[in-house]
């Protein structure tokens, strides 16, 4: 453990020293974060949104459906258009009962714009010739912004960058200029070296990600539904997976060019796929299951429920699961792989 | 002289080439080994087969009689002839953090004071020159207080002043009794430091001893020179050839030649006496300059 920890050590005193990664490590997340909360600071509401489930009958019977200031939409199921409700997605959201003509409308107390919506609702209908039998029901919930939505998804795109990068080009740099050739000749071994760059950069990776987080979580008052420790879990578990991706593209690469390629190569298609800026719901099913072999995804999915959902432990078995399978694997391969010297 | 090191038809293949081609030789334990040749001649190559870091394509490496085991590590110092350090850490931290990799270790203190680093020992390496990265390099060598230090071209690269350095440290590591094996394409280095060379080139041994006797062996003669031509030289004692305006005459008598050359009546003010060099004795074995 005495070399573990020596060379654990010593590679977080390089990072914090090497000034220009360790600024561009804080800098670069927080001008994303900010651009975004400025950015998308000022909702369109301009339009009354409203949700509807169940036969377009039942919109077509009301007489707000014809307002052209209205906009109606069909919901997945009354489970999500509710959750819409009570994060503000929706102003209101309709369903015709199973048993009776009444019509039961949702809205959600805390929403300026629900209430407008219940009041033109119920306004449109008091003058309608035939009036519906409508039913209220009460829901409660604060707004999800979009800054809300990406601060999981720019956490998770943060921490792919520095993971890859970090431990993926730090291995190949130590490897070309012969560092590793040096560390070699002592009697460390490979599993103490690898072992202590991911645990350095996991410390470096989630100290700064935690840090990240807590001040826009003060600052831009974010909504976290979940518990913290659930969303450090699922962000540690996640930096591990990605930290192994790195280590495998490094386990053998000699150049540092090669490297670059190859890093890059993997984080594009994360940055696109893994629905970091916006939701693949609407995705050709390809894309979807593409998505589903990428661990940035089930990074950010899994820090989006504990967020915005407020999941716990059980609803996050699927992406702890396949972040586990991403690691075991990688780490299997890299250890394999793995060679000291350039040749 | 105890064998410290034995090596038995020691073989390095690539692709298309053979770097090291079925060497035998053994080191003693106490003296500084030197493997001299050109550039690509399969020094390096060997030198690291024994350290560990490659792998042999086949053949034996014996260290005290027995194949090396894990422990090997502990027991030898390795230089490599061109490495990086730790760029953030300084002098000081780098040695600290190799110092825990070793059983045993000197003291910083001790290796500050061996190797001469106080004036350097807490810039960043990074920020060393050449000469301080070095003797830093050198220093990591001895952290363990090994038995055997292998030196890979330690002084390529550096200023006079700085090589005059590294050679006096290198002396005070011999006077410990550690064995050193030292590869170099410098004559006057091995000369310097070597007790027994081991001469190779294309990957093969082209002989081997002390420098005294590898001289002797095959370059006997010495030769006396004199800023003249044209000089009528018949009958003297030795072997006598013109080039680059000098007349060079090579004897195994120096005594018994300039006797000759007196009694000639010649003037005698340009004369010079020259020994042959291991320089001359590596052009005359394998036909080209070491820095070829």
């Amino acid at each position: 453990m005495n070399r573990f920890w020596a060379i654990f050590r010593a590679r977080n005193i390089e990072f914090y020293r090497d000034k220009g990664a360790f600024g561009w490590a804080i800098v670069f997340p927080l001008l994303i974060i900010f651009g975004c909360a400025i950015a998308f600071s000022k909702p369109d509401n301009s339009v009354v949104t409203i949700g509807y489930w169940g036969d377009d009958a039942l919109l077509n019977a009301l007489p707000l459906s014809q307002e052209s200031y209205a906009k109606f939409q069909k919901v997945k199921s009354l489970d999500s258009g509710k959750y819409q409700i009570q994060h503000h997605q929706l102003d209101l959201l309709l369903a015709g009962s199973e048993n009776d003509s009444a019509i039961t409308y949702w809205v959600n107390q805390e929403s300026p714009a629900s209430k407008a919506a219940r009041q033109l609702l119920l306004a449109s209908n008091q003058s309608a010739p035939e009036q519906a039998n409508l039913q209220e029901q009460a829901l409660s919930g604060r707004a999800v912004r979009y800054v809300d939505w990406v601060m999981p998804g720019v956490l998770g795109m943060n921490m792919m960058f520095a993971s890859l990068f970090g431990v993926g080009y730090v291995i190949v740099r130590y490897r070309q200029n012969g560092v590793l050739k040096r560390l070699q000749a002592t009697p460390v071994t490979a599993s103490q070296f690898i072992s202590a760059q991911l645990a350095s950069r996991l410390l470096i990776v989630t100290g700064i990600n935690s840090a990240i987080f807590l001040a826009c979580y003060y600052l831009l008052d974010l909504l976290v539904l979940g518990n913290l420790f659930t969303l450090l879990l699922i962000n540690a578990t996640g930096a591990i997976a990605l930290l192994s991706v790195g280590l495998l593209v490094a386990s053998r690469t000699a150049s540092e060019e090669l490297a670059s390629g190859m890093l890059n190569v993997l984080t594009w298609p994360m940055m696109f796929f893994s629905q970091v800026w916006f939701s693949l719901e609407n995705s050709p099913q390809w894309m979807i299951t593409l998505a589903q072999f990428l661990p940035l995804t089930h990074i950010v999915d899994g820090s989006r429920k504990v967020m915005i959902e407020g999941a716990g432990l059980a609803e996050l078995a699927y992406p702890l699961t396949a972040l586990g399978i991403t690691t075991v694997f990688c780490v299997s391969a890299a250890a394999y792989l793995f060679r000291w010297s350039k040749d | 002289m105890n064998k410290l090191i034995e090596v038995i038809n020691l073989r390095k293949e690539y692709k298309n080439l053979v770097a090291v081609n079925d060497i035998s030789f053994s080191i003693s334990a106490g003296v500084c080994f030197g493997l001299l040749g050109p550039n690509g001649a399969g020094k390096s190559t060997t030198i690291e087969m024994i350290e560990g870091i490659k792998t042999p394509t086949s053949g034996e490496i014996r260290y005290k009689g027995k194949a090396r085991d894990k422990h090997f590590a502990q027991q030898c110092g390795i230089q490599f002839q061109s490495t990086a350090l730790q760029d953030f850490l300084t002098g000081r931290e780098v040695l600290k953090l190799y110092g825990k990799f070793y059983k045993r270790t000197l003291t910083i203190e001790q290796l500050i004071e061996d190797c001469d680093l106080q004036e350097f020992i807490d810039r960043p390496a990074n920020k060393l020159s050449g000469g301080q990265k070095q003797r830093l390099l050198l220093a990591l060598a001895l952290i363990n207080d090994p038995e055997i230090v292998f030196l890979d071209e330690p002084t390529t690269g550096l200023d006079p002043q700085s090589r005059r350095r590294f050679w006096e440290l290198i002396q005070s590591i011999k006077a410990q009794g550690k064995t050193v094996v030292l590869t170099t394409h410098y004559m006057d280095e091995a000369e310097s430091l070597c007790d027994e060379l081991l001469i190779v080139d294309h990957g093969r041994i082209i002989d081997k001893g002390s420098p005294t006797e590898l001289l002797s062996k095959h370059l006997p003669n010495k030769q006396v020179c004199l800023q003249q031509t044209g000089l009528q030289l018949n009958g003297i004692y030795g072997e006598a050839h013109e080039a680059n305006g000098q007349t060079i005459i090579s004897t195994l008598s120096i005594e018994q030649t300039i006797k000759e050359l007196i009694e000639l009546g010649l003037d005698l003010t340009t004369l010079q006496v020259r020994s042959p060099t291991l320089e001359d004795l590596f052009i005359k074995l394998t036909g080209h300059q070491l820095r070829d």
